[in-house]
């Protein structure tokens, strides 16, 4: 329980340990473990820049998804457009011909009625004249009654 | 069972337990071991306690080689979970130091580790069981093992008066000379300042000397004395504890010293000890659930010493817990105060 010089040699131990504490165990940990700390400091703010990046990106796309479904919608309303566009064309067109071929069996009709009526006046003609002369039992001169025949055949 | 063959009587055991091996020059001139504390006491201030010693140098390298291999292989890179341990004493100790020490200096953190850490170790053997380490110490012919070196005033005091130098060093690094002896005289009264007149002024300047000089030595006293206190008074509660169930005079303790004589062989100790092991192995291996292994234990206890031996256990126990928290606070308080008193050396008043 004295005091000896153990005293001595225990204060000598002490600053000899601190002393390799302070030169080989305090310098190379706190370096690691602050070197540890800026790169989970570096590694934080990366990944909060990282979330902003997404945000904004996801921001972006939303922006362009809009414009893209605008743009989808004005295609479509075009193509609608066009759509009645061409149907209403399309009915022009039906009834154009129509009227046209209507118009060309008219014209082939009249021209036909215009044809037998001329052939059925020739064929009246000669009937009458063969009609004629058989009531007169004489020839009749076609060319001294002509003016008669015409009037006949108009008459028809 | 304090020293095998030998029967002690209580003083005996305890005296045994509180002696250093004390290493100086007999009163006939020559130089050797003391046997006893009387020869111990003649050999004045030029001994040596070689146990104190030795465990101090042990333990301080064992912290020494512990965090140096960290240290060598510390980098940035995700830690192992021993490296995390040793950065987070470190980290602990950085911001205690940062807290309380106003200025910087390169010293101070690797004092305040060292210190907390080696006291921590050194205390820390007050929780191997008092019998263990100076049984193999007598069985191998060496008379004396104290094994806590906190619990000799010598290593404590050996501390705090490096911890003194320190401050002294301090002192007189931020104030100079003059400035650190004009710190010791004109505080707390400055005669100047209270516009006395000068014949009074040397019984001020004494009387705050006076005044200084106790505060100024307080300091490693407290540092020394109040660990090397409370490290001796948790050794000896150790001891008696120990004392109590050595007596082991329980029902089943009183008949086996009847089957065995005076003396209990040490096949029948070994035999205890290495069932209670078997018990505790059995329960870590999962053959034993908590409560039959709490059960077993109690009756094993029970049988090897009798009632008094398992009250002696259950008491080691409890005390070895509350110890815990002594140890580690008095490593704290030892390096917190270290830190405060360097940090207010350095400060001007």
């Amino acid at each position: 329980m004295n005091m000896n010089a153990t005293l001595i040699l225990q204060m000598i131990a002490m600053l000899v340990f601190v002393w390799f504490c302070m030169k080989f165990i305090w310098p190379p940990l706190l370096k690691a473990t602050d070197e540890r700390r800026a790169k989970i400091a570096d590694g934080l703010a990366a990944s909060d820049r990282a979330e902003k990046a997404l945000a904004d990106a996801n921001q972006e796309v939303e922006e362009q998804i809009k414009v893209a479904r605008d743009k989808a919608h004005e295609i479509v309303e075009q193509a609608n457009q066009r759509h009645s566009q061409i149907l209403d064309q399309a009915k022009d067109d039906a009834v154009g011909e129509r009227q046209r071929q209507v118009a060309a069996g008219e014209a082939e009709i009249t021209q036909s009625a215009n044809q037998a009526r001329e052939e059925l006046r020739a064929t009246v003609a000669s009937l009458a004249v063969l009609g004629a002369r058989q009531i007169l039992e004489k020839e009749v001169d076609e060319d001294a009654h002509r003016e008669l025949l015409d009037k006949l055949i108009a008459e028809i | 069972m304090a020293s095998g063959s030998e029967a002690l009587t209580s003083g005996e055991y305890i005296q045994h337990h509180l002696q250093n091996l004390t290493f100086g020059q007999h009163a006939d001139g020559s130089w050797g071991i003391a046997h006893g504390a009387a020869e111990a006491a003649e050999m004045g201030f030029w001994a040596f306690h070689v146990d104190t010693l030795a465990w101090s140098l042990i333990l301080g390298f064992s912290f020494y080689i512990m965090f140096r291999r960290i240290a060598k292989q510390a980098n940035s890179g995700v830690p192992t979970r021993f490296q995390a341990m040793i950065e987070s004493i470190v980290e602990f100790v950085d911001t205690s130091v940062k807290e309380s020490f106003h200025g910087t200096s390169r010293l101070i953190a690797p004092l305040a580790l060292t210190l907390f850490v080696w006291i921590f170790f050194m205390n820390l053997m007050d929780l191997i069981p008092v019998d263990v380490l100076p049984f193999v110490a007598t069985s191998a012919g060496i008379p004396y093992q104290k094994v806590v070196p906190t619990t000799d005033v010598n290593a404590t005091m050996g501390m705090a008066i490096a911890v003194f130098i320190l401050i002294i060093f301090y002192s007189i690094r931020s104030k100079g000379v003059k400035g650190f002896l004009a710190e010791l005289v004109f505080n707390p009264l400055n005669p100047q300042q209270l516009g006395m007149p000068k014949v009074v002024w040397p019984f001020v300047m004494a009387f705050n000397f006076l005044l200084e000089i106790v505060s100024l030595l307080a300091k490693p006293v407290s540092l020394g004395l109040r660990l090397f206190g409370n490290m001796y008074a948790g050794e000896l509660i150790f001891i008696l504890i120990a004392l109590i169930f050595t007596a082991g005079s329980g029902f089943v303790g009183a008949g086996l010293s009847s089957l065995f004589g005076e003396h209990i062989p040490a096949w029948f100790w070994i035999l205890a000890t290495a069932t209670v092991f078997t018990t505790l192995w059995m329960n870590m291996k999962g053959a034993l659930d908590n409560k039959k292994t709490l059960w077993l234990l109690l009756a094993e206890l029970f049988l090897i010493g009798g009632l008094a031996f398992v009250g002696g256990q259950l008491m080691h126990f409890g005390w070895a817990v509350f110890h815990i928290l002594i140890i580690t606070l008095q490593a704290f308080i030892f390096m917190m105060l270290s830190i405060v008193y360097l940090s207010m050396a350095q400060t001007h008043h």
